[in-house]
């Protein structure tokens, strides 16, 4: 088992003609994503690295059957097009565009709120399932195959986390980036439910940031769900200064509760294991699962 | 992107929003020109002197006051102007004072006592929607009031499908106390206030004091407003309004480089791609015994380039002992970025006087460690992020 994506997902990508767009689907389909098709408006009927391309989403779901969709379109364009892939009927929305204005977001969200679908990002590296699919920017040969499930605001970080876990012998079932931005939709504490959910995942890597109030909502959740799979946490941004944003829109101290040490402490009161040191996550998850 | 007052102000008046009238000087002949002026327009007798800088509490570090008279504004504009105005929310040395607004004073006596609000608009992150949050207590700190009387502090939800409907417009209205013309008068004021802050594409308003005055009228006596920066492509006249005076200088270099970079105060600088690396690197250095003296997002391409370029960024800061890159290579292979960092050293030359730790770990790590270590180059290379911990913590030593 493996959450959201698998290798029966039939992934579209949206924005599949642009340079962003064009880039990922190779080194996707490279790694043996099952890509069916994508959409671009104006391009529909040609073809493009092989797969259809067609001018609306719904069109993609009716003749290729796609139910997951990589969204690469511009920031000015892609709550629009998480907004039709959510009509369409798509399932699994993946927002990897960075930059898409707050407003937009704040009506994006709220109408995929009473819609049948999940959106993941804006602003993340995606979703990988290794060896089935990869929906997403992050390099596939990191993330090796086996029990641990990674939860993470941010790219790089995960690549290191995943790198850490790797290197002690372990491996990943589904590795989900939830994005930086102030608005996103999925939550920590979805996201970690998720795994938690999972009968293959044994223990589930938190990895957050400074600002919001995520970790701490995805921390009581754990605690009340009454699991025994070890979590492992991190908040990266105990050195930033309170008010200054940190590259992430959504990475900014705001109050005394989503400072890094808050977090940790909330975390660590609600029984998942906080490393310090950003060096440290492998050696924990190690250590927790025995 | 945040704006100064009198901006904030004109956007406000822009969408119907009563403010406190006044016109910005940058000495202070223009200011008892500006208090002429302002006289003439409103029949202000005194006239209040506020520093424009993007830092609140302006008014305890001694930038806003009170002139009685024209010769009182001359004063006070003049002191005022060129000073560094200190705040709790600046640094030590404070921000210079640049241009001051000369507005009308709206405490005058009348019928009725005035009586002063706070209320701001922003985004709940929990919900995904916006928030009007509003108190009884206006013109002190929000934070003090949040912590004291935390019952005094209301808040309004915007469901994204309708907009501020009337009702939430009057039981804001309502729970402020008012009535009679007040009441119409703070309606009002809500309905538009709401819709400049979703027109504008701001992030941030907060109107504090919103003021009730002797005759009723409802005002924005200050306005804090912040432009959502992912938006201000759609918003070009609010673009403009960017004073790059207020901004640290090497942040405003960075930006036009395409860096993401944020000074800070300690002694190793860094370069890092990706935001939440880029933290968890700061962490770490912190925990290796440094201080670290940049917050700094390489991003995708870590071509010589833009090493070049951000090692160019860094080395501004004299404080800077030391530097580490940190890089996970994923599409962007490692040796790619060790050929960059070597080049980059190879054509600033002698402008590098610091030590530099190199960790890359991804695609072609060790193929990049061999570059590093065969360039002949003062450079110190990692592979695990732990070992460039320990490395910080050598140089520093």
């Amino acid at each position: 088992m493996s959450v959201l994506v698998n290798k029966n997902s039939k992934i579209i990508v949206q924005g599949f003609t642009g340079s962003e767009g064009t880039f990922h689907a190779e080194q996707m389909i490279e790694y043996g994503t099952n890509i069916v098709g994508g959409v671009t408006p104006g391009k529909g009927g040609q073809e493009h690295l092989g797969k259809p391309v067609f001018n609306t989403v719904e069109e993609a779901v009716e003749k290729v059957g796609a139910d997951t969709s990589i969204i690469f379109v511009p920031p000015a364009f892609a709550a629009d097009a998480i907004m039709e892939a959510a009509s369409a009927g798509i399932k699994v929305i993946i927002t990897i565009t960075e930059g898409i204005p707050v407003a937009d977001m704040v009506k994006a969200a709220n109408y995929v709120k009473d819609r049948d679908c999940r959106l993941v990002g804006p602003n993340c590296p995606g979703v990988i399932t290794p060896e089935e699919a990869k929906v997403g920017i992050m390099p596939g040969f990191v993330f090796k195959k086996g029990n641990v499930g990674i939860v993470s605001k941010s790219g790089t970080l995960t690549y290191e986390a995943a790198d850490q876990v790797v290197r002690q012998g372990l491996g990943i079932t589904t590795a989900i980036g939830i994005g930086g931005d102030p608005i996103i939709g999925t939550t920590t504490k979805e996201a970690v439910e998720l795994l938690i959910n999972d009968p293959e995942t044994e223990c589930v890597v938190m990895i957050g940031e400074i600002g919001g109030q995520l970790e701490a909502d995805a921390a009581k959740w754990y605690k009340a769900s009454g699991s025994k799979k070890p979590v492992v946490g991190f908040i990266a941004g105990e050195t930033a200064p309170a008010g200054r944003t940190m590259g992430h829109a959504g990475a900014i101290v705001g109050g005394s509760d989503d400072t890094a040490q808050a977090k940790k402490k909330i975390m660590r009161e609600h029984g998942i294991h906080v490393v310090d040191s950003p060096a440290e996550i492998g050696k924990k998850v190690k250590e927790v699962m025995g | 992107m945040n704006l100064h007052e009198y901006q904030g102000k004109e956007i406000l008046a822009s969408f119907g929003v009563r403010i406190q009238r006044g016109l910005v000087a940058h000495n202070a002949k223009e200011a008892v020109d500006a208090a002429k002026q302002l006289t003439a327009e409103t029949g202000t007798g005194w006239h209040v002197i506020k520093a424009q800088v993007h830092a609140g509490g302006r008014g305890k570090g001694g930038g806003v006051k009170l002139a009685k008279n024209l010769k009182e504004v001359e004063e006070l504009a003049g002191q005022i102007i060129g000073m560094n105005l200190v705040t709790p929310q600046t640094s030590a040395e404070g921000k210079r004072v640049h241009k001051v607004l000369v507005a009308e004073d709206v405490y005058y006596p009348g019928d009725s006592e005035t009586n002063e609000f706070y209320m701001s608009v922003l985004l709940n992150r929990g919900t995904g929607r916006n928030m009007i949050m509003y108190s009884t207590e206006g013109g002190m700190d929000i934070e003090e009031v949040a912590e004291k009387t935390p019952h005094l502090i209301f808040t309004e939800e915007i469901d994204p499908a309708t907009g501020l409907l009337p009702f939430q417009a009057r039981k804001i209205a309502f729970n402020l106390g008012l009535s009679g013309t007040a009441f119409k008068e703070m309606t009002k004021f809500v309905t538009n206030l709401y819709k400049a802050y979703v027109e504008s594409d701001s992030n941030m308003f907060e109107i504090n004091p919103v003021l009730k005055t002797s005759d009723d009228k409802i005002m924005a006596v200050d306005a804090k407003v912040s432009i959502d920066d992912n938006a201000l492509y759609r918003r070009k006249a609010y673009a403009e309004m960017r004073d790059l005076r207020e901004e640290n200088p090497i942040e405003v270099e960075a930006r036009e480089v395409g860096l993401n970079y944020v000074d800070l105060d300690g002694n190793v600088g860094c370069m890092v791609n990706g935001a939440g690396l880029a933290m968890a690197t700061m962490d770490l250095i912190k925990m290796a015994g440094g201080e670290p003296a940049n917050f700094l997002d390489v991003g995708g391409t870590a071509d010589a380039k833009r090493v070049e370029e951000a090692f160019r960024i860094i080395l501004k800061d004299p404080a800077v002992k030391a530097i580490l890159i940190n890089i996970f290579g994923g599409i962007v292979r490692c040796d790619r970025v060790a050929q960059g960092v070597v080049d980059a050293y190879k054509n600033m030359g002698d402008a590098i006087n610091v030590p530099i730790i190199v960790r890359l770990q991804g695609t072609n790590a060790e193929l990049a460690k061999e570059i590093i270590d065969n360039s002949g180059l003062a450079v110190h290379s990692a592979v695990q992020f732990q070992e460039a911990a320990d490395k910080v913590k050598e140089v520093l030593s």
